[in-house]
C-alpha cells in the first residue's frame, strides 16, 4: 500500500508540476482551433525567430561539444596546477543567473567595455547581433557536455588507452578508434541537454540582443514579445512548438538510455 | 630481442618505487618479475613498455636504447591483468587492433587474426564482444591482440591475477606452451612465488624498490642469496638465527646436538605429504613436512613435545 501512494503523491506532484502547465499551454493554443496558432506561426517574424534560434544553436552545440571533451580529458586523464580551478569554474554557468552573464557581456563588450572599442574599430557588430547571442548561448549551455562525460571517462579507466598504445596507436588514434567510441553515449546525452538548453534560452540572450523584431529576435524572446503584444494566441503557438521540441529531446534520451545499459 | 634495465629509478610522490634497478634478460626467455604488491615489479614492467617514464636510468630492447621511445614505437606486446578489453569491438576487431592500426593488407589481417584465434582456441568466438566471454577467454583474447604485431617482447601485469585458481593454473600451463611455440621473449608480473616457479625459466625476485636475486627457480629455491628470498621463494621456518625449509628439519622423540623442544599444534596430510605445525619453546612457530610414513613408524600426536633437529640451514648476513 505504502508504495502505491508514494506512487501516487510523486505522479500527483509531476501532474501539477510539469504536466498541467504543459496541457494548458496545448488547450490555450487550440482553444480557437488551427487557423490563429498557425497564423502567428508562419509570420515572418516568428520564422525568422525560429531560424535565428536554430543558427545560434547550431554554432554553440559543436563549439561546446568539442570544449566539454576536451575538458573532460584535462580533468580526469591529466594532472596540471590549475585544474581544481577548472573543474569548479564548469559549474559556474549552472549557479549563474543567465541574466547576470547577460550584464558580464554587456560590460565585456559595450561601448564602455573592455573589448567593445576594439571590436567598434573593426566594424564588428557583437552586442545587439548575433556574435552575443551565441556567446550568451554557448556561455549558459557550457557545463552539459564535460558534466556527461566526465563520470564515463573516470568510471573506462586508461587502460584501453594504454593497451591501444601499446599495440602502436598514437594519440589521435587512441582518441578515435578508442575514448570517443567508449563515451560516445555519454557526448550524445550531453549533446542533447546542450541543445535543449541553447533552444530554450532566455535571460542572457534577452539582454544582450536588443529584441529587435525580426532581427535579433529568437524563439523563447518572441513567445514574451507576442504576450505582452496581448496575442496570447501566437505566444501559446510558439511555446507548443518549444514544448513539442523539448518533448521530442527527451524521448531521444529515454531511446537511448537502454542502448547504453546493456553495452 | 633481449631485454636490459639499467640503473632505473622511479618515484611516485615520496615513495620510491625503484631504486637503482638493473636487470638483463635474455632473448627467448620467459622471465618472471616475483615479489609482493608494492615491491615494484609491475613499476618496473610499466617502464619497459614505456607506460611509464623512469627519473633516472635507460632501458634497452635488442641492444638499442628505448628509454626516449614512447609506448607505441617500442613494439611491445602488453598485457593487462583486468584485460583491457577493448569494449566496444568484436574479439575478432580486438586482435586485429593492432594490425589496422599499421594498416596491414585487409586479406592479411583476416588470415593472422583467425590464426592466433585458433592458438587461443577463440575460433568460435571471434564475432562476441567482451561482455560475453569469460575471464579466462577474455585474458586469452587479450594474449592474442598483444601478439598480433608481432611484438619484441611480450609483457603481462599479473595476467592471471584476476582468475580463479582452476582457470588460473590452465592458462598458467598454456602460457609456457605458448611460449615453447612462439618463442618471444617474455617478462611477467606475479606475486605468487608457485605462479613464477612453475613457469618462469628466470625469476627476478623484488622487494621494496629492488632486485634481490636473480636465477633459476631452482637456484632461488636452494642458494638464495638474501632472507627475504628465503623467505619469498618456498617456505621458510627461522630456528635460533637461521632459516630452514621445512623438509630440511628432523623431529625426534629425544633431544639430539642443536635440536630444539617443541610442542605439535596440528597435524595435516596432504596425501603422501604430511605437514606437522608446532610451537617452539621461544614462541616461534616451525612448520616441518614428513612423509605419512615416518609420521606413522614416529607415532605423532597433537600435544606431544617433541624436539626438531635442522638437517640443512641457512644464515644471512643481517641485511635489515
Amino acid at each position: 500500500m505504502r508504495r502505491y501512494s508514494l506512487r501516487t503523491v510523486a505522479l500527483a506532484y509531476l501532474a501539477a508540476i510539469l504536466v498541467g502547465p504543459l496541457a494548458i499551454v496545448f488547450w490555450r493554443t487550440f482553444q480557437h482551433g488551427f487557423a490563429p496558432a498557425w497564423d502567428a506561426l508562419s509570420a515572418p517574424d516568428t520564422i525568422h525567430a525560429f531560424k535565428l534560434t536554430l543558427i545560434i544553436t547550431a554554432i554553440a552545440v559543436p563549439i561546446n561539444t568539442v570544449f566539454g571533451i576536451v575538458c573532460a580529458l584535462a580533468i580526469v586523464r591529466r594532472s596540471f596546477p590549475g585544474k581544481g580551478v577548472l573543474n569548479a569554474f564548469i559549474d559556474l554557468p549552472l549557479a549563474l543567473s543567465p541574466v547576470v552573464v547577460g550584464l558580464a557581456l554587456f560590460l565585456l563588450y559595450g561601448r564602455q567595455g573592455w573589448f567593445g572599442p576594439w571590436f567598434t574599430e573593426h566594424g564588428i557588430r557583437v552586442l545587439f547581433a548575433l556574435p552575443s547571442m551565441v556567446i550568451a548561448t554557448i556561455f549558459v549551455s557550457l557545463p552539459f557536455v564535460a558534466r556527461e562525460v566526465v563520470p564515463t571517462l573516470r568510471e573506462i579507466g586508461d587502460e584501453q588507452e594504454q593497451a591501444a598504445r601499446t599495440l602502436g596507436a598514437g594519440g589521435w588514434q587512441t582518441f578515435w578508434r578508442i575514448t570517443l567510441p567508449s563515451i560516445r553515449w555519454a557526448v550524445v546525452y550531453g549533446v542533447i541537454l546542450t541543445t535543449a538548453r541553447s533552444l530554450g534560452e532566455y535571460g542572457a540572450v534577452a539582454v544582450v540582443s536588443g529584441r529587435i523584431q525580426g532581427v535579433t529576435e529568437t524563439a523563447t524572446l518572441r513567445v514574451q514579445q507576442r504576450y505582452e503584444s496581448f496575442d496570447l494566441a501566437g505566444a501559446y503557438a510558439i511555446s507548443i512548438v518549444l514544448a513539442l521540441v523539448a518533448v521530442v529531446v527527451l524521448l531521444t534520451m529515454t531511446l537511448f538510455r537502454p542502448r547504453e545499459e546493456t553495452a | 630481442m633481449s631485454i636490459e634495465v639499467r640503473n632505473v629509478s622511479k618515484s611516485f610522490g615520496t615513495f620510491a618505487a625503484l631504486d637503482d634497478v638493473s636487470l638483463e634478460v635474455e632473448g627467448g626467455s620467459l622471465t618472471a618479475l616475483l615479489g609482493p604488491s608494492g615491491s615494484g615489479k609491475s613499476t618496473l614492467l610499466r617502464i619497459i613498455a614505456g607506460l611509464e617514464t623512469p627519473d633516472a636510468g635507460d632501458v634497452l630492447i635488442s641492444g638499442e636504447l628505448a628509454t626516449a621511445l614512447r609506448p607505441q614505437k617500442r613494439n611491445v606486446g602488453f598485457v593487462f591483468q583486468h584485460y583491457a578489453a577493448f569494449k566496444h569491438m568484436t574479439v575478432r576487431d580486438n586482435v586485429a587492433f593492432g594490425l589496422t592500426i599499421r594498416k596491414r593488407p585487409k586479406a592479411e589481417i583476416r588470415e593472422r587474426v583467425e590464426r592466433l584465434l585458433q592458438l587461443v582456441q577463440l575460433e568460435a568466438f571471434g564475432h562476441r564482444y567482451p561482455a560475453q566471454l569469460s575471464g579466462g577467454q577474455r585474458q586469452r583474447m587479450a594474449l592474442a591482440r598483444a601478439l598480433a604485431p608481432e611484438p619484441q617482447v611480450l609483457l603481462l601485469d599479473e595476467p592471471f591475477g584476476a582468475l580463479d585458481a582452476r582457470v588460473r593454473a590452465e592458462l598458467r600451463d598454456w602460457l609456457r606452451r605458448l611460449h615453447e611455440e612462439v618463442h618471444v621473449t617474455t617478462i611477467f608480473v606475479t606475486h605468487d612465488q608457485e605462479e613464477a616457479m612453475d613457469v618462469a625459466d628466470q625469476i627476478a625476485v623484488m622487494n621494496a624498490g629492488r632486485i634481490e636475486q636473480v636465477g633459476a627457480p631452482t637456484e632461488l629455491y636452494d642458494v638464495p642469496h638474501t632472507e627475504f628470498v628465503m623467505r619469498f621463494v618456498g617456505e621458510a621456518n627461522r630456528i635460533s638465527d637461521s632459516w630452514v625449509r621445512p623438509h630440511d628439519l628432523e623431529i625426534a622423540h629425544e633431544p639430539g646436538e642443536r635440536s630444539v623442544e617443541a610442542m605439535i599444534e596440528r597435524i595435516s596430510r596432504l596425501g603422501f605429504e604430511v605437514r606437522v605445525e608446532l610451537s617452539a619453546a621461544d614462541g616461534e612457530s616451525i612448520t616441518v613436512q614428513v612423509t605419512r610414513d615416518r609420521l606413522e613408524e614416529l607415532e605423532l600426536e597433537r600435544g606431544q613435545i617433541v624436539w626438531v633437529t635442522p638437517a640443512r640451514e641457512r644464515a644471512f648476513a643481517a641485511t635489515y
